[in-house]
């Protein structure tokens, strides 16, 4: 599950084209809550951008704002070069949508639900059940596209709403959330033919998520969200590269001078006193082997340890960091970053922010108020979402990350 | 950043529409969706069934009746109407015969059904749409806002249309056969008037449990809350407003003229108020045109009594300026209603 750089991802944004989705300082509050803090970014026509974040970060908000469903406290969209509290009409005839949870009149079949919809968007009757019958195809559902929605599973609603959202031909699509109950086969299907479309019809694509793995294969570009703020926005490669990173997770394996493998305790006792290493730990995944953390470029340091007590390195590998990696320590360091972050340096992992690592601005003098309430209110339920994924990257750096810098 | 804490969330209300319309109306297509729903619907089937029952088993014994009182009936003006507005039991009484069902009249079933038909196509109009979480999705169709709840009302309406109406046919049918009466051009007139007028009383009704729908997120709180509006309404609003009229008004044992006439004023002011009540008193005007103190006013009745012309029939554009003020103020009662239902609509937020 190393990062991989698709076709698409390597062909990298089109700057000359106009962005179809344009967020400017959106905010949303709810109340005395901010479900969105000055939210910006843009999409442009064939790029897939993902927004990422733990749950209640603010992203189906986002998504409702985009289009027009809900009204913006402060701060504009445009999409398709529309204010969508202006002209939801026309925003909505461009933008295919599929909600997090995606319903459908479990008393029609799959067919009549879509007919609705092309009848919704004024699709002449012919064209719409070639249409029709075609995206049911493309989703897999072809075989069930007579029977009644009440039949079919979580999964193949979800596809049913790919569909559904694909049928206008928009030059937007905006999905929340696509994967989240789709079997293994089906994401990767899935992914591929949101890819292929967003290729060939040059569409712009917002995916919404929290399984990380998922998506970064086909976003170009991500935005790391988190308690209605963006905290990192750029390619899954420039987030996971060296400067923005605080350590190196290194797999090791090594012979000793017998020849026979070294165990896993030899292995912690030459490397443990390291200077630069964080922690050693058994690697769950390859017996024998161990998992060390530690300052970035530390593999070399490691090399020397080996050798200084004999024993031969058969196995040094430097992990390339996950994007739920590199989420877990954005998010991580958004947690815990101190109320007041100097100018600009909200996450501040990195001496100076890399030219294509797009941070949001610290506004330092809002911050500490705003986090004061969330404190009180929606904290338990983002810092144990939080928690999740840091237990869940494998990488078992949390105690040591907490002394980095920040 | 100075935004006030509790912004509302109101786009439609917010930005008036700046463009022109797309071709066809979203709510036609939100209608025409909505209605083959209600249409092939177990609920459209049960109703109809139930008021088609209801309203042969009425006119069953009272044209049995008719027929048994005499042939001399026959001469009488207006006899078709009666086969709707009077039970067998009116009859009986006035023949001094024993009725053989205690049957209410077509008429008043229906004025006791109606509400329920307006209720049972309303109640879960907006918040099945929540349940079934189709509600995002369709919003995010060209279509306004609005388009959903005035779809939603235009199909009920038509399918309560549709079924009284072939309800109505089928029973006149009937009845013509059964009295061997062919109905005169304003026999028709009336009962079709009468049928404008009802569907407008179900209309309001529908339009209370729309904005039940819309209010409660829950279809069976909403159906609870509309059912026992409508069981308020029809069974203890009688009570409640000659209660409220012996509490404000009382009329003493001798009663003095301005005692009568306050408590006269009292009654007429609640009773149309009532939805019910101006139903009962148009349809009165509209099918019994006999002029009865039922169906004026207390200072209608005083010119009446001036003028000695108690008794005596309305023509049907009499019924008409009768019933128009029931009418409107029927008309106004609904409006209320989807208006409130239009606005708590537009004001939700769209996510379940
Ligand atoms: N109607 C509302 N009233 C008050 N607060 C709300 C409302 N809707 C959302 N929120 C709050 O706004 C925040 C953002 O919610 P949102 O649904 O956008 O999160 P999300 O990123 O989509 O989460 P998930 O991954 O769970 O779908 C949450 O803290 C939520 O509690
Ligand atoms: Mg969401």
């Amino acid at each position: 599950m190393v990062t991989q750089a698709s076709p698409l991802a390597e062909r990298g944004r089109d700057s000359t084209l106009e962005p179809v989705i344009e967020a400017r300082r959106l905010t949303k509050r709810y109340g005395a809550r901010v479900a969105v803090d000055d939210l910006s970014f843009e999409v442009r026509p064939g790029e897939v951008f993902g927004l990422l974040g733990p749950n209640g970060a603010g992203k189906t908000t986002t998504v409702l704002m985009l289009l027009g469903l809900t009204e913006p406290t402060s701060g504009e969209a445009r999409v398709v070069g529309v204010d969508p509290m202006r002209d939801p009409l026309e925003v909505k005839r461009h933008v295919g949508y599929m909600p997090d949870t995606v319903g459908f009149y479990d008393g029609l079949s799959a067919r009549e639900n879509l007919a609705y919809t092309a009848r919704l968007n004024r699709i002449p009757r012919a064209e719409a059940a070639e249409r029709i019958s075609d995206l049911l195809a493309q989703v897999g559902l072809a075989e069930v596209a007579a029977q009644k929605v009440d039949t079919f599973s979580r999964g193949m609603r979800q596809r049913l709403g790919v569909a559904d959202a694909l049928l206008k031909d928009p030059s937007v699509l905006i999905l929340d959330e696509p994967t989240a109950s789709l079997d293994p086969e089906g994401v990767v299907e899935l992914l591929a033919l949101i890819e292929r479309i967003a290729l060939e019809r040059r569409i712009a694509v917002l995916l919404s998520s929290h399984l990380l793995d998922q998506v970064q294969a086909i976003c170009q570009r991500v935005g790391i969200f988190y308690r209605g703020r963006l905290i990192a926005e750029g390619s899954v490669r420039d987030l996971a590269s060296e400067g923005s990173r605080t350590q190196d997770v290194v797999e090791v394996g090594a012979q000793a001078s017998d020849g026979h493998p070294a165990g896993v305790d030899l292995l912690t006792a030459a490397l443990r006193g390291t200077p630069g290493v964080a922690s050693v730990a058994p690697d769950p995944d390859a017996p024998g082997r161990v998992l060390v953390t530690g300052a970035p470029g530390i593999a070399g340091a490691l090399t020397s340890a080996l050798a200084a007590t004999g024993l031969h390195p058969v196995h040094l590998r430097t992990h390339e960091e996950r994007l739920d990696a590199i989420y877990a320590r954005l998010v991580h360091a958004a947690a815990e970053a101190p109320a007041a972050a100097p100018e600009g340096r909200t996450v501040s992992l990195a001496p100076a922010p890399r030219r294509s690592i797009r941070r949001a601005p610290g506004r330092a003098g809002h911050r500490r108020p705003e986090r004061s309430d969330q404190d009180g209110g929606n904290a338990d339920r983002s810092n144990r979402d939080g928690g999740d994924h840091d237990r869940g990257d494998g990488h078992d750096h949390r105690d040591d990350d907490a002394g980095g810098p920040r | 950043m100075s935004a006030p804490a509790t912004a509302p969330t109101s786009p439609g209300i917010a930005h008036p529409r700046s463009e022109t319309r797309p071709p066809s109306g979203g709510w036609r297509i939100v209608a025409a969706k909505e209605l083959a729903d209600h249409l092939g619907s177990t609920r459209f089937v049960v109703l109809f069934v139930v008021l088609g029952l209801a309203g042969a088993s009425a006119v069953y014994s009272v044209s049995q009746q008719i027929v048994s009182v005499a042939a001399g009936v026959r001469s009488t003006e207006s006899l078709f109407p009666l086969l709707f507005t009077l039970s067998a039991s009116d009859i009986a009484v006035a023949t001094q015969q024993s009725a053989n069902t205690p049957l209410p009249s077509f008429v008043a079933l229906i004025s006791l059904l109606a509400p329920l038909l307006g209720i049972a196509f309303g109640f879960d109009a907006v918040n099945r749409e929540r349940s079934e979480r189709t509600l995002p999705r369709l919003l995010a169709q060209p279509i306004y806002r609005d388009d959903v709840i005035n779809g939603k009302f235009a199909a009920g309406l038509a399918a309560i249309g549709i079924a009284l109406g072939a309800v109505l046919v089928v029973i006149a049918a009937w009845g013509v056969i059964q009295l061997g009466v062919i109905p005169t051009a304003e026999d028709v007139a009336r009962i079709v008037v009468w049928y404008v007028v009802a569907i407008v009383y179900i209309g309001f009704w529908l339009a209370l449990a729309t904005l039940c729908s819309v209010v409660m997120r829950r279809a069976a709180s909403s159906a609870l809350v509309a059912i026992s509006a409508w069981l308020i309404v029809s069974l203890f609003g009688g009570l409640l407003i000659s209660t409220v009229v012996g509490l404000l008004a009382p009329v003493s044992a001798s009663p003095t003229t301005a005692e009568v006439i306050a408590n006269g004023h009292l009654q007429d002011a609640l009773t149309r108020i009532s939805p019910d009540g101006m139903f009962q008193i148009a349809t009165q005007a509209i099918l019994d045109p006999h002029v009865t103190a039922g169906i004026l006013t207390i200072d209608q009745r005083v010119a009446v009594a001036q003028q000695g012309v108690a008794g005596s029939i309305l023509s049907l554009d009499q019924s008409l300026l009768v019933v128009g003020p029931q009418v409107l103020a029927i008309v106004a009662l609904s409006v209320v209603c989807f208006a409130l239902a239009y606005i708590a609509f537009m004001r939700q937020e769209v996510r379940a």
